[in-house]
């Protein structure tokens, strides 16, 4: 599939009194034609300055962002201008026009391209029918829910058939229904139109639910990317870890046994591998930590426990959740 | 009070009405644009310029820091050269204009200002030109405040119409002057200050009611 970005070794400095801070670190990444991709990072990681790259709304220091093979940073600003035409973005805060209504936001970013009247208002209708708010085309902003106001957003970013839609936090003002539901019509954007989507976030929840690939953001360096399914199961890097296992509530040095980290697939996920456990060699484990979480659909599980103190009777725990197809690993302590 | 000096209100009413109305339109025809060039040339702005707003910066704060009175009196030869004369109403309107612009650029400086960022971001991003973000998103989200800033200027005209009157401008202002201090008609003085109190009023209670019909948030 044909790549819609490429970065090569971008760096991005800042010079604030005389002060350097480099956001970003030598990010390289691909980001393919059709796909969600998802960059994810604690906030001040670099991750808003990196899909502004991707706009130009942010200049690299060094490295190249090329868009269907074109290098961002050598365009004119008229041919910027043209190419931004086809990169639309929506943002945390909305940013409409608050002294405008609901149509004439959406109506905007068409005027921009040139769209006669007549033309322009029919597409805006059309818009507004795709996200769901053709009753409320005459309201102002103000009288509209964060939801709604980012529903009209993602209809003006539509309206002039992007090929890219950047997505910088933008559901991260809104409760987890409302969220839930924006990301659901942008999932369902992104297959009808094969449109590619590119969403910055520092949630979890919300790279799980739609993304394919993901690339975590950490102090400026890209620690880990791959499909979001790799990267979830089986987080190498520190910084994938912290996100995917936020926090360990245990304490290491509680017990004696050894403790290890059990991952599920869907696979097994309807299995009761622990109560079997019991039943079957009748040694226990003590459940440190335990969590599922669904990756596009299908159910993903982690359990921490402490095995028994003794080796062989470990041995034999661990041979059991093997042979049920759990991956097991040590938890280095 | 006598009947030709109730004429002379009533024309001094419509003489200030006057003024007030030239002089706010010059001043906003010519501050507007300042106002514009000032905020979108200052620091971090769409046409960051030092130069284009130092030079304006330091123009307008000389103009707005002279006293009117004295502004009016240097800009006498300047108001003949332009109208053929320095009294009058028409005269008058000249001192009023200059003296407004550096006060109307300023407030449409400072209302642009309060925009939203991230609305200028947006319209970035949808590639929407430097000129176009500030015609089509800028000026129209700033417009309630700019509407307020309004009512304040014509107020401010207004009240400084009062003061063309020592030089020999007409209105509600001369009357006050003539009849009111040289001639110590005190009724006449209070009649005078109540219209340009009642006056200034008016126009403020307009423009915060158009103010408010326009603010959609």
């Amino acid at each position: 599939m044909e790549n819609v970005y490429e970065l090569i070794n971008v760096y991005k400095t800042y010079k604030n009194d005389g002060v350097e801070f480099t956001a970003l670190k030598d990010i390289s990444l691909e980001i393919k034609e059709g796909e969600i991709f998802g960059i994810i990072g604690m906030s001040g990681a670099g991750k808003s300055t990196l899909v502004r790259t991707l706009n130009r709304l942010e200049e690299v220091s060094s490295g190249v962002v090329n868009f269907y093979g074109r290098d961002l940073a050598f365009l004119k600003p008229s041919e910027l201008r043209e190419v931004r035409h086809s990169i639309s973005m929506i943002f945390q805060g909305f940013n409409l026009v608050n002294q405008r209504t609901v149509i004439q936001n959406v109506e905007q970013s068409l005027k921009i391209i040139g769209m006669p009247r007549a033309q322009r208002r029919e597409k805006a209708l059309q818009m507004l029918e795709v996200v769901g708010l053709l009753d409320k085309k005459n309201q102002f902003p103000a009288r509209l829910s964060g939801g709604q106001k980012q529903r009209v957003a993602i209809a003006r970013a539509l309206a002039v058939d992007p090929k890219v839609l950047l997505c910088d936090e933008a559901t991260s003002a809104l409760d987890p229904k409302i969220t839930g539901e924006i990301l659901d019509l942008l999932k369902r954007i992104n297959e009808e139109r094969g449109l590619t989507i590119v969403i910055i976030t520092h949630e979890m929840s919300v790279v799980e639910k739609i993304c394919d690939r993901v690339a975590i953001i950490d102090d400026g360096n890209l620690a880990e990317i791959g499909e979001v399914k790799e990267v979830f199961s089986n987080p190498k890097s520190k910084a994938a870890k912290k996100l995917v296992f936020p926090s360990n509530p245990f304490d290491p040095s509680a017990g004696e046994g050894k403790i290890v980290r059990l991952v599920f697939d869907g696979t097994q996920s309807n299995v009761p591998f622990i109560a079997n456990l019991v039943e079957e060699t009748g040694f226990k484990v003590n459940i440190l930590s335990a969590n599922t979480r669904s990756v596009g659909g299908i159910g993903y599980g982690q359990m921490i426990v402490e095995l028994p103190s003794d080796e062989t009777d470990a041995a034999t725990v661990i041979n059991f959740f093997e042979k049920g197809g759990l991956s097991v690993t040590e938890v280095e302590q | 009070m006598s009947d030709y000096i109730r004429d002379a209100i009533l024309t001094g009413i419509w003489e200030t009405f006057q003024m007030t109305f030239f002089a706010s339109l010059f001043s906003y025809i010519v501050g507007l644009p300042l106002g514009v060039i000032l905020y979108s040339t200052s620091k971090g702005r769409l046409l960051q310029n030092r130069v284009v707003n130092f030079v304006i910066g330091l123009i307008v704060n000389i103009t707005r820091s002279l006293p009117f009175l004295i502004l009016l009196v240097l800009l006498i030869p300047f108001t003949r050269f332009l109208v053929g004369s320095s009294i009058g109403t028409t005269a008058a309107i000249v001192p009023l204009t200059i003296g407004a612009i550096p006060i109307v650029a300023r407030m449409v400086e400072s209302s642009l200002n309060e925009v939203n960022p991230g609305i200028i971001e947006a319209a970035t991003s949808m590639g929407a030109s430097p000129v176009y973000t500030i015609i089509h998103f800028i000026i129209p989200e700033a417009m309630p405040s700019l509407l307020q800033g309004g009512a304040i200027n014509v107020a401010t005209v207004l009240g400084y119409s009062a003061m063309a009157g020592v030089i020999g401008g007409g209105g509600l202002g001369a009357i006050a002057l003539q009849y009111g201090y040289y001639r110590y008609q005190k009724d006449v003085l209070w009649t005078t200050v109540a219209l340009l109190v009642i006056m200034v009023m008016l126009i403020q209670e307009l423009g915060i009611r158009i103010s408010k019909k326009h603010r959609k948030t």
